[in-house]
């Protein structure tokens, strides 16, 4: 199947990232990637709940001081709604849609980049109030660890997105980019998934003590 | 009778393994010679283990041997395609539920020594005034030394762990520097000191196997700690639970009343021990510094076996006088990054040394 | 199109080998740089034989012991075995399947150049102020404590070549479930190709914690994070859990594929289909699984509790089971068999006994009560040499020495071969064996030097004695290696004579694109299916057709470079540790300048399209009539 064909919405095949050896090959590769970053943020995670509220001193802020509920179930609700639209971008992609997938492809950026931005305010919000910084504590080290890794993979995420838009703005949808794209969102909704075990683990559980 | 027969080969396979291993290693350290209870349990462990895995190896040999003899290319033929066996089901469960019993043979005395040797109900007792009847130790481990601390009787010590035969000690360990591992082999597995908890696990030392050994086992780290690692050697002088508690005493009535110098050259060497600053990290009073000393207490120094844990005072070559001049001559190239200063003729002058060494060598507690 | 061989310069085969995305070729990149690793960590080994030759030994200083001892270990695990094995994998498994190459081949030469870059850098601790010197484990209080940047060469470097190994096994697990031949189901793949796969999907699972604890290791050291200070809250024994979640499974990453490659020799020199080949997969399976059980069977010491020390130590204890399964089949594939004693044969049976011994003293060790008294001493030392060197570096010399003339197109001299097999083996039992009594005698692992008058003496005399015997096989198969590239015999298809698999169907070395045609396949051992049927090829599966073949690629090389220069920048930024106190002005430009450079080689991989070529039929054709070259 040559990768450059040029097709029209009715030669458009139904699952086009699965299309070509090299698609298929991505999406079983990329799935298997996922689950070794799932092992990873575990491994974090078990961190984090080993070390949470483990500080040198009484002095020092507990997680039960600092959470507040509003801001995270914002952000929660940013990343929840983003990878919608990109279920919503895919729908059209599948359906040979280019117009429309960018569209919501530009949505989920817009999203992500609230997320993104509402993150970096937390973390100021928590070393400016509480000094709870990455070096101050344990504590402050497994918190800025776990959460700042989901956070490297927003803007991972959030970079591919771009580039892939870029390369692709003018050229429309061929079995060569598709499974990219396709890809790229799987990746998305993984970081949504992350993000929901951040916001039970460590937000709630942290508000409950 | 025919079982009978089985059980009587096996117990002499067990017997010969013992004898075999009983050979191998010095008393003092070895952990093929048991000098305590728990050190016993453990060895009829590794023998049991040992001997299922001698029954498998030789099942496996036979096979093995069998194979490679009966079936040589060179025998049979260079031309013969030899029939393509796809497996056999009999075999395959055979030789899976074989091992399983093997294996559950040895798990079961294994769950039950270990949870055995983790029970420190003995710990908690007490007797009618409130006091804990059982021995406990706090061990804390620092870069190549020992510190040894007993809570209950308010004393320390260091280098030379001091105990009493024939009752649990229960040991209480931590690591102040880095980690380590606190381990005497002849009486008994090792357990690690960690730098951010308090492991606690009990030790036996058995009279008659510390009498064979002029009651002087040897104890190591057994952790990776730094590049004298190898030398962070301690000893362990074992005495009859009456003789401890007069150890006891010693230490208590010593602290109490100051050791007095014997003569002008121990006076001008404990001069020197405090214009020198030796006084800052060695304290010479068993009472002082527990848990916060920065070197090893040198109350009973003078009767220790060993001077740092490597130079042997017993060595009939070396007198303790050597060693002690040689340490504080030489400490860091005899154990290399060990944080004692070193001094040379330009600190410390020959004759400082002298009265210095000569007033290390009266601090005892014990022996007279 | 065609492969048949022009003459090229130097320099035009260095860049071949930069950029090349040949499975065949990456695979002589790992084999030859694993191979340089594999000496330099057996000069290591020499060393720390020499000091504990005699008591109370000066010939190394204490730090520089510790430094050998780190990187004798990491050395020989990160750098050797798994390379080497990568290497045969690479090799043989695309070839074993019936694929043209793997999946990803651009991942592929990736994963090699991150290897190979955070070896480099790592080694390169050696010339820079001192390698790392905490054990490969680097437990974390010492490791925390470790002055100098020699932790930060393991940090940064093992983060580097982890990377590239997590690339590899997802590479090969997505190159075996989707590009197996025609009727390559999953119950007619070659062992070698089972074990690949298992291994490929433990090393993805179990990379990710190793790399987590790196990070955390890496964020205390260079960048003021508290997770294993104790005084700030922190936890050294997170280190080991994360280390040994890792580590225990690693031990099967290495001993799978050697497993591997012994039932392809059992069968092949036996001239016997492989006995109980589904329990054999099934067995592979099953330690595969069990090996992510039992990883704190490494932490009997650190007071977990008797409850964990007994689960730990009654799962360990199940392994046995399935690996006893394996033993007895390679016993009984060769049982009815005839049996020719080649030197991969004669590797593999030498494996039986040396690996059974190791297997024991493994049970032994998972008795929890009396690894008390095992741990950390020679014993353990004993025991993990006799798996892995009577399992995983047996395996790769059998490896070596079997598929040599696959990968290169001639035969090691089968006389050497022999020599070197019977001076490894009894270097190898001389060295080791006896120190299981020197560790129950008291000598504790990991010592710079013993004393005298603790009955340790001699033993370590006969071990180091036993250690010059290995020293010298390896020689004698470098000498070997020479001879036989030098004389240039080139050899046939089936070289053994008795090929069971698809690899001896096709030339030595295989063409660029493997198979001119797909082979259909027709059961277990199809080559030998068909050669009982008298046929000297594959029945192909498809019409001749073009091919179409990946582009070479110099970004995996500029990726890796990169990051390695990254890693320089990061390790000199630090400033704030006490021990240290230097820090250079031009570190943290030079991480930012290597970390663009792996970002800006990663935009440029995305952003360039890249659709491979074909080989035309016609070209195909024409390779006939040329034969090899």
């Amino acid at each position: 199947m040559d990768t450059q064909e040029k097709f029209t919405s009715r030669t458009w095949p139904e699952s086009p990232e699965k299309t070509t050896l090299e698609g298929k090959n991505k999406f079983l590769g990329f799935w298997l990637f996922l689950g070794g970053e799932t092992v990873l943020f575990a491994s974090l995670f078990a961190t984090y709940l080993a070390l949470k509220d483990k500080v040198p001193g009484s002095d020092h802020y507990l997680a039960i001081d600092m959470y507040e509920l509003p801001l995270v179930f914002i952000m929660t609700m940013l990343l929840l709604t983003s990878s919608l639209t990109s279920v919503y971008a895919m729908y059209h992609m599948k359906n040979y849609n280019f117009q429309k997938m960018k569209i919501w492809l530009v949505v989920t950026i817009g999203l992500g980049l609230a997320f993104l931005g509402f993150e970096i305010y937390e973390f100021y919000h928590y070393v400016h109030e509480y000094e709870h910084t990455f070096t101050s504590s344990a504590f402050g080290s497994a918190f800025y660890t776990l959460v700042g890794f989901h956070g490297a993979h927003v803007v991972v995420g959030l970079g591919w997105f771009i580039l892939l838009l870029i390369r692709n703005t003018n050229r429309g949808l061929n079995l060569y980019n598709a499974p990219k794209f396709f890809v790229a969102s799987l990746y998305w909704h993984f970081i949504d998934v992350v993000w929901v075990f951040i916001f039970t683990v460590v937000y709630l559980m942290g508000m409950v003590g | 009778m025919k079982n009978g027969l089985k059980k009587w080969r096996l117990l002499s396979l067990f017997t010969a393994l013992a004898f075999i291993l009983s050979g191998c290693g010095e008393p003092f350290v070895s952990a093929l010679q048991p000098a305590g209870e728990v050190a016993r349990q453990q060895y009829n462990l590794m023998i049991l283990s040992a001997v299922i895995m001698v029954v498998v190896i030789i099942v496996v040999a036979i096979v093995y041997i069998i194979a490679i003899t009966k079936f040589r290319r060179s025998k049979i033929g260079e031309d013969v395609i030899p029939k393509q066996v796809e497996g056999s089901h009999t075999l395959e469960i055979m030789w899976t539920v074989i091992p399983i019993i093997l294996v559950l043979v040895l798990a079961v005395p294994t769950v039950y020594v270990t949870f055995a040797l983790a029970d420190q109900a003995e710990m908690e007792e007490v007797d009618e005034e409130g006091n804990r009847t059982a021995l406990v130790i706090d061990v804390r481990a620092n870069l190549y030394w020992w510190e040894f601390a007993y809570p209950d009787q308010g004393i320390v010590t260091a280098q030379d762990l001091v105990v009493p035969t024939d009752q649990n000690v229960y040991f209480n360990v931590i690591g102040h520097d880095v980690k380590h591992s606190f381990w005497i082999p002849a009486v008994g597995g090792k357990i690690d000191t960690n730098v951010e908890n308090v492991n606690t696990f009990y030790l036996n030392f058995d009279s008659e196997a510390a009498e064979n050994v002029d009651n002087l086992f040897y104890g190591k780290c057994a952790e990776l700690c730094g590049p004298s690692h190898a030398l962070m050697d301690f000893k362990v002088q074992t005495m009859s639970g009456d003789e401890f508690e007069e150890w006891v005493t010693a230490m208590q009535e010593v602290a109490e009343e100051e050791q007095q110098p014997e003569n002008e050259l121990q006076a001008r060497g404990q001069e020197v021990y405090q214009d020198q600053g030796c006084i800052g990290c060695h304290a010479v009073d068993p009472t002082q510094q527990i848990g916060s000393s920065t070197g090893p207490n040198l109350t009973t120094f003078g009767e220790r076996s060993y001077v740092a844990g490597i130079l042997d005072n017993r060595d009939p070559d070396l007198s303790q006088e050597d060693n002690i001049k040689d340490w504080i001559r030489n400490s860091d190239s005899l154990k290399p990054g060990n944080k004692m200063p070193v001094y040379n003729e330009d600190d410390l002058s020959d004759e400082d040394l002298d009265a210095l060494t000569e007033y290390l060598m009266s601090l005892k507690v014990f022996s007279e | 199109m065609s492969t048949v061989a022009q003459k090229k310069g130097f320099l035009a085969v260095l860049w071949d080998y930069l950029t090349t995305v040949d499975h065949k070729k990456i695979a002589i990149l790992y084999l030859t740089s694993g191979g340089f690793f594999f000496l330099v960590g057996g000069i290591e080994a020499m060393i720390i034989r020499i000091q504990l030759a005699v008591p109370d030994n000066n010939f190394v200083s204490a730090g520089l012991y510790n430094e050998l001892l780190t990187m004798h270990g990491t050395t020989m695990i990160f750098l050797a075995a798994m390379p080497l094995l990568f290497g045969f994998m690479n090799a043989i498994v695309p070839l074993q399947i019936g694929a043209r190459d793997v999946a990803f081949p651009f991942l592929n030469s990736l994963g090699f150049w991150l290897f190979f870059f955070g070896g480099v850098f790592l080694n390169l601790s050696w010339f820079l102020g001192g390698a790392p010197d905490a054990g490969w484990t680097s437990y974390a209080s010492l490791s925390i404590a470790s002055e100098g940047h020699g932790i930060d060469f393991y940090v940064l470097g093992l983060q580097i070549s982890g990377a590239g190994t997590l690339i590899s096994g997802i590479n090969f697990l997505v190159t075996i479930i989707n590009m197996r031949a025609p009727g390559m189901t999953y119950m007619r793949m070659p062992l070698f190709t089972w074990s690949t796969f298992v291994a490929s999907a433990l090393i993805l699972f179990a990379f990710p914690p190793l790399t987590v604890g790196l990070f955390l290791m890496m964020f205390d050291r260079m960048f003021g994070a508290n997770f294993f200070d104790a005084s700030m809250g922190g936890n050294t024994i997170i280190w080991e859990h994360l280390f040994w979640i890792f580590g225990h499974p690693e031990v099967y990453i290495l001993i799978l594929p050697a497993f591997g490659i012994f039932s392809e020799i059992f069968a092949t020199f036996s001239r016997k289909r492989l006995f109980g080949y589904a329990a054999m997969v099934f067995a592979t399976v099953l330690i595969g699984f069990l090996g992510f059980m039992v990883w704190a069977h490494h932490m009997f010491t650190v007071g977990l509790g008797p409850t964990a020390n007994a689960i730990f130590a009654v799962a360990t204890m199940a392994i046995a089971v399935p690996t006893g399964v394996k033993i007895f089949n390679w016993m009984l594939t060769m049982w009815g068999g005839s049996i020719s004693f080649t030197t991969p044969m004669l590797y593999a049976v030498a494996f039986i006994p040396s690996f059974t011994a190791g297997g024991v003293t493994g049970v032994m060790l998972a008795s929890a009560a009396a690894d008390y008294q095992y741990h950390d001493t020679y014993f353990v030392v004993a025991h993990f040499h006799y798996v892995i060197i009577g399992g995983v570096v047996l395996g790769l010399l059998a490896g070596t020495h079997f598929y040599w003339p696959k990968m290169f197109g001639t035969m090691l001299n089968e006389f050497l071969g022999k020599i070197t097999f019977w001076l490894f083996l009894i270097g190898f039992h001389a060295t080791f064996f006896i120190q299981h009594f020197l560790g129950l005698m008291g000598m504790p692992r990991r010592i710079w030097k013993f004393l005298p008058g603790q009955g340790l003496d001699m033993p370590n005399l006969i071990s180091t004695v036993g250690a010059f015997f290995m020293a010298v096989a390896v020689i004698v198969l470098l000498v070997n290696i020479v001879i036989t590239q030098v004389k240039n015999v080139r050899v046939g298809n089936d070289p053994w004579g008795d090929g069971r698999t698809l690899e001896w169907a096709i030339p030595s070395p295989p063409p660029f694109y493997n198979f001119k045609q797909l082979p259909l396949v027709r059961g277990l051992d199809p080559y030998w299916i068909e050669k009982m049927e008298g046929n000297t090829k594959m029945t192909p599966a498809e019409p001749l057709s073009d091919i179409h073949m990946p582009n070479n690629s110099f970004i995996p090389f500029v990726m890796s470079l990169g990051l390695f220069i990254a890693a320089f920048g990061a390790m000199y930024q630090v400033s704030w540790r006490a021990s240290e106190g230097e820090s250079f002005v031009w570190a943290l430009p030079v991480l930012i300048i290597g970390m663009l450079i792996t970002i800006g080689a990663m935009a440029v991989r995305s952003l360039k399209d890249d659709h491979g070529y074909h080989i035309h039929k016609e070209d195909l054709l024409d390779d006939e009539e040329g034969g090899r070259e």
